[in-house]
């Protein structure tokens, strides 16, 4: 769902056409008819930003039928548990739950909390699973075809398939990709998915799961050892300024009694000591004081607003070209022009650098080059064939490559960037006593350099990733790391990724010399497990729930868990663990408690705190959509983050822009284009922005196939050359037929392949989790011509 | 085994199996195969024909996949195909070419050789198939070359080391076509109504003698643009040749007459 696999990752698509060809259904919900729909079993076409309306439907028949893996369920989710007696549901507070501050836009979770008493009979009214139940009893078939446009047959085909594929004998995965968190409801889009797979028995246990396919390659290793404002390596928080005085505080907030995370003092003084080195001692709580400091949002979109108020002096831009590819590209370009000064590293002069003399807006005069301040700076970086490093993919497998060449001319790697632009900065403050420049001066950056262009060793930074005692041995798991100072690490999750000295990313071992887990490919975080909570693969007497689906059991006679992966448990935990008064981090959890990062052990169906947006997912309409919301007074998510104001205009009138209107990718093309549309054997293949848009539509509005399209939204207006497809359906809800217009967002003024940019249409509204923008969906009007004749 | 007209004996040679059944149409076959063989651009233009801007096998695209969308009873289904060059067993190209630019290779497969070709573009209306082009600017015939290069180091062709899904299979011919059958069998199994081969010597293959670029194609060849019918144009120079012989003794006659007359007229 929400994944174009077959056009986004079609190299990890291979795996699903094998899957297929070994008799696997493949079933494709999306709002197009694509790549990977023509290669499925069959295709339900879903109007976009109705996901959770699909997915309560599937969840709802789950439940209704009790076709859910009732064993698994009662011991591994948190469908006994009784929810507090204060809460309230969208169901009795018309699409709010209880906690709701209209002031601040925001929920106090406090009444979602969840109570110690169980009801393993799930009758209890109050228990998780009774509490689902009323959730989603109003997502029958004939609202899910009012609101996705899906009749009731497709749903039911849906959902007996994945009941079917399900339980003791077998498991069924989900994918999604980045399409699917494109919206103001992306994080519950997500939620729904992983209720329905717990209900089911599906997270744990070789092939279930929910695949999360990343936008491109490492970006999953990009969240590892982030570059979110918000987290440091390994999903440590990043402190805030007025929440974490102290290190102390710090960690008594991420610090839960149970679970791993339990030993986030000891992650947290590793990362410390790995930055700070002999700087960092336990007087001065191993510089917890040198971190920088949050004080709000500073994601990537408010950082941009405030370039355009003029609060934000200074960008760097690296791989990225926010001029074309981020939600309303047009107001980005605005907020370019205000900057002082501008550093975009890239392969290629991409639009981002280029705007000052080439955007759309100086051809119209809005914006003149003499006029523009902005200092550029474009520094060419070397690609992936010109640099060793790792990617870390979806699975969290790490794999090393190695540099085939050298870079030419004045092309460096990202790697030598930093270390020098660091090394420089140092140089300049060694004699600052300013208070500001303390935590640049105390860090450790010594990496050693080789070659003629001084390239730092990237094995040197892994090893420095995985960690080290205090003897400078590499360490082998993030078991050994110490809240004393003792240890080093500068990633908790990939410590082990350099054990024994030796690069483990870089193994090679063959499929054929191993066996089918294949352990010796590469390396995968946490610890070389290649499946989470692979406990779950076992019941709760620690014997598989088939043969046919073994996985990792617990030997009895040897007293450890043993099988085909490394167990995520304590090797000789039993099964009938019983945690001591005031146990901590994983050993407070009980031996049937497999989901060892959350404190109590459970997969949560129902989701007490850590969501902005509420404990379950419910049916919100997208912030711009062309119909009203059936199940709710309150049509769109309450929770949203908006910003109004000139430049971002939202739509609230349906009737000035009838259509929907959705972006997303092709495969030809690499997300805003610099990697292809520079590139003749790329370009041709797609070599204009066009619009999809069914016959109906064409008819309706006079569009020609091959000829133009003008498309507008409340932001902007942009053309675009028409392809009239059958693979665009207008969608029937009800008595309503709803168009969709389809633009892939590839194009800019440059290049070989030039083009208008989609994303100048869309409005920077958030996700209020993660402030993602809802790219997938908006209204727009659709002309056929040409903008100035 | 194939046996080409003028060839001693039989010879095993390799080719392709293209699997249109498991094709995603992510046209890395096209990239991979100009990438490799510095195919030069066949031009950016929209063509507004599905996802299809390549247009067909040319001078400059050498593998190409075709888009074919179809209306059906419950929706739309989406055909993609990857065309190739079919290094026929009775290759026109080849047989007309009058500098010997066009050669078959130890690896029987048909080859142009770029510093021996003239330009005179015979080959062009030849081929039953309309593989092999004229490059603009250039003058000179070329086509797929079954990664000859590769081939000779022993390494997979361009494009089927890129097929992410196996769409594209390279092997001996009999074991291509022994995988095809396999695969057609199972697909009518499993009812896959309109699954056939295409480029066996007893499917489509029949009048150029068999090829060494085998589908299996879903719908009609002619959806997919193929040829339905194709046939080596040589073929018919059998009786042609007779005619030509009495024409060229004709003329012989004629000149030798001629010159003895204007002789004699001396």
């Amino acid at each position: 769902m929400g994944s174009n696999m077959a056009e986004a990752h079609p190299v990890g698509f291979q795996w699903v056409m094998e899957a297929k060809l070994r008799g696997a259904t493949v079933i494709h919900v999306d709002p197009r008819f694509t790549r990977t729909s023509a290669n499925a079993t069959f295709h339900v076409a879903i109007r976009p930003g109705t996901d959770i309306a699909f997915l309560g439907g599937v969840i709802r028949l789950v439940l209704e039928r009790e076709r859910d893996f009732r064993e698994y369920v009662v011991a591994y989710t948190n469908a006994a548990q009784l929810v507090s007696e204060d809460f309230r549901d969208t169901e009795d507070l018309d699409g709010l739950f209880s906690g709701w501050d209209a002031e601040e836009g925001a929920y106090d979770p406090s009444s979602w909390r969840l109570t110690d008493e169980r009801d393993e009979t799930l009758r209890h009214p109050r228990c998780v699973y009774q509490v689902l139940r009323r959730h989603f009893a109003r997502y029958t078939p004939e609202l899910v075809e009012r609101v996705c446009g899906v009749g009731p047959a497709d749903l039911l085909r849906v959902a007996d398939a994945l009941c079917d594929n399900s339980g003791r004998e077998r498991t069924s995965a989900v994918v999604y990709s980045v399409g699917w968190t494109q919206h103001t409801v992306g994080v519950q889009n997500v939620r729904s998915a992983a209720i329905l797979q717990l209900l089911l028995g599906n997270v744990g246990r070789p092939g279930g799961g929910i695949m999360a396919l990343r936008g491109h390659a490492s970006i999953q290793g990009s969240t590892d050892i982030p570059t979110l404002y918000n987290l440091l390596p390994g999903y440590l928080p990043m402190p805030h300024a007025r929440q974490h005085p102290d290190f102390a505080a710090f960690t008594r907030a991420a610090d839960p009694p149970g679970g791993w995370w339990g030993r986030t003092p000891a992650f947290a003084v590793s990362l410390l000591k790995a930055w700070f080195g002999a700087a960092a001692t336990a007087e001065n709580e191993f510089g917890f004081d040198l971190l920088p400091r949050i004080t709000g949002d500073h994601s990537t979109y408010p950082t941009v607003l405030s370039m355009l108020d003029g609060s934000v002096r200074g960008f760097f831009v690296l791989g990225e070209n926010p001029a074309v590819g981020s939600a309303n590209s047009r107001l980005h370009r605005l907020a370019l022009a205000k900057l002082d000064w501008l550093v975009v590293r890239d392969l290629v002069e991409i639009e981002t650098a280029t705007f000052w003399k080439d955007a759309p807006e100086i051809g119209t005069g809005e914006l003149r080059t003499e006029d523009i301040g902005t200092e550029v700076f474009l520094l060419p970086a070397a690609a992936h064939t010109e640099k060793d490093g790792s990617f870390t993919n979806t699975q969290r497998l790490l794999q090393w490559h190695h540099a085939a060449i050298e870079p030419a001319g004045d092309r460096r790697s990202e790697l030598w960037f930093f270390t020098h632009l660091g090394r420089r900065i140092r140089e300049r403050l060694a004699g600052s006593t300013e208070p500001r420049d303390r935590a640049v001066r105390a860090l450790t950056w010594d990496y050693p350099t080789a070659g003629p262009r001084a390239e730092p060793s990237a094995e040197a930074v892994l090893a420095e990733i995985n960690g080290r005692d205090a003897d400078g041995r590499p360490l082998r798991s993030f078991a050994e790391l110490r809240d004393d100072g003792s240890t080093a690490c500068g990633c908790w999750i990939y410590c082990g990724s350099f054990a024994g000295g030796v690069n483990q990313t870089a193994r090679r071992r063959p499929g054929a010399e191993q066996t089918w887990v294949a352990p010796g490919w590469g390396w995968s975080w946490p610890a070389n497990r290649r499946l989470l909570y692979n406990r779950a693969s076992a019941d709760p007497e620690g014997r598989p729930w088939s043969e046919r689906k073994r996985y990792v059991w617990w030997d009895a006679a040897a007293g450890r868990w043993t099988g085909e992966d490394v167990p995520d448990f304590g090797a000789a935990t039993p099964p009938d663990y019983v945690p001591a008064p005031g146990a901590r981090a994983e050993l407070a959890l009980p031996g049937t408690r497999p989901f060892v990062m959350q404190p109590d052990g459970l997969g949560w169906l129902f989701a007490p705190r850590g969501i902005a947006d509420g404990p379950l997912p419910a049916h919100y309409e997208p912030d711009e959509s062309p119909v009203g919301n059936p199940l709710y007074e309150v049509s769109a998510s309450p929770s949203a983050r908006r910003f109004d104001r000139p430049h971002n205009r939202r739509n609230r009138d349906a009737g000035r822009y009838p259509f929907v209107l959705t972006t997303y990718r092709l495969t030809e093309h690499h997300t805003a284009g610099g990697m292809s549309r520079f590139l003749p054997f790329l370009a041709e293949l797609q070599p204009e922005l066009f619009c999809e848009v069914s016959p109906q539509l064409a008819a309706e509005r006079g569009l020609v196939n091959g000829g133009w399209a003008v498309v507008v939204t409340e932001r902007s207006a942009i053309e675009a050359r028409v392809l009239v497809t059958d693979r665009v359906r207008p969608l029937q809800l009800g008595s309503r037929v709803v168009h969709q217009v389809g633009l892939p967002f590839h194009w800019g003024s440059r290049g070989l392949a030039r083009g208008a940019s989609a994303n100048d249409l869309l409005a920077i509204v958030l996700d209020p989790n993660v402030s993602i923008q809802e790219s997938k969906v908006a209204t727009c009007d659709i002309r056929a011509g040409r903008l100035r004749p | 085994m194939r046996h080409p007209r003028g060839a001693a004996a039989p010879v095993t040679g390799v080719g392709f199996f293209t699997d249109s059944s498991i094709c995603i149409g992510c046209k890395a076959c096209e990239v991979a195969c100009k990438e490799w063989n510095l195919v030069p651009e066949d031009g950016l233009r929209f063509l507004a024909n599905s996802y299809d801007n390549s247009g067909g096998l040319g001078a400059d695209t050498w593998r190409h996949v075709a888009f074919v969308e179809q209306r059906t009873e419950d929706g739309v289904r989406w055909l993609m195909n990857s065309d190739v060059c079919k290094h026929c067993t009775e290759a026109a190209c080849l047989e007309v070419c009058p500098t010997g630019a066009l050669f078959r290779t130890e690896f029987d497969t048909v080859v142009v050789q770029d510093d021996v070709c003239n330009g005179c573009g015979y080959c062009v209306p030849a081929c039953p198939f309309g593989v092999i082009d004229r490059r603009e600017g250039d003058g000179r015939a070329w086509k797929c070359t079954l990664c000859y290069d590769r081939l000779k180091l022993d390494m997979l062709p361009a494009c089927a080391k890129a097929c992410p899904t196996g769409s594209i299979s390279f092997g001996p011919v009999e074991e291509m076509e022994a995988k095809a059958r396999a695969r057609l069998d199972r697909l009518r199994d499993e009812g896959v109504a309109g699954a056939r081969l295409y480029g066996t010597p007893d499917a489509g293959g029949e009048g150029v003698g068999g090829t060494a670029s085998i589908f299996l194609l879903l719908d009609r060849p002619e959806v997919y643009g193929l040829p339905s019918e194709p046939a080596t144009p040589t073929r018919e120079l059998a009786g042609g040749w007779a005619a030509a012989a009495v024409a060229a003794g004709a003329l012989v006659l004629g000149v030798a007459a001629a010159v003895l007359g204007g002789g004699r007229r001396r």
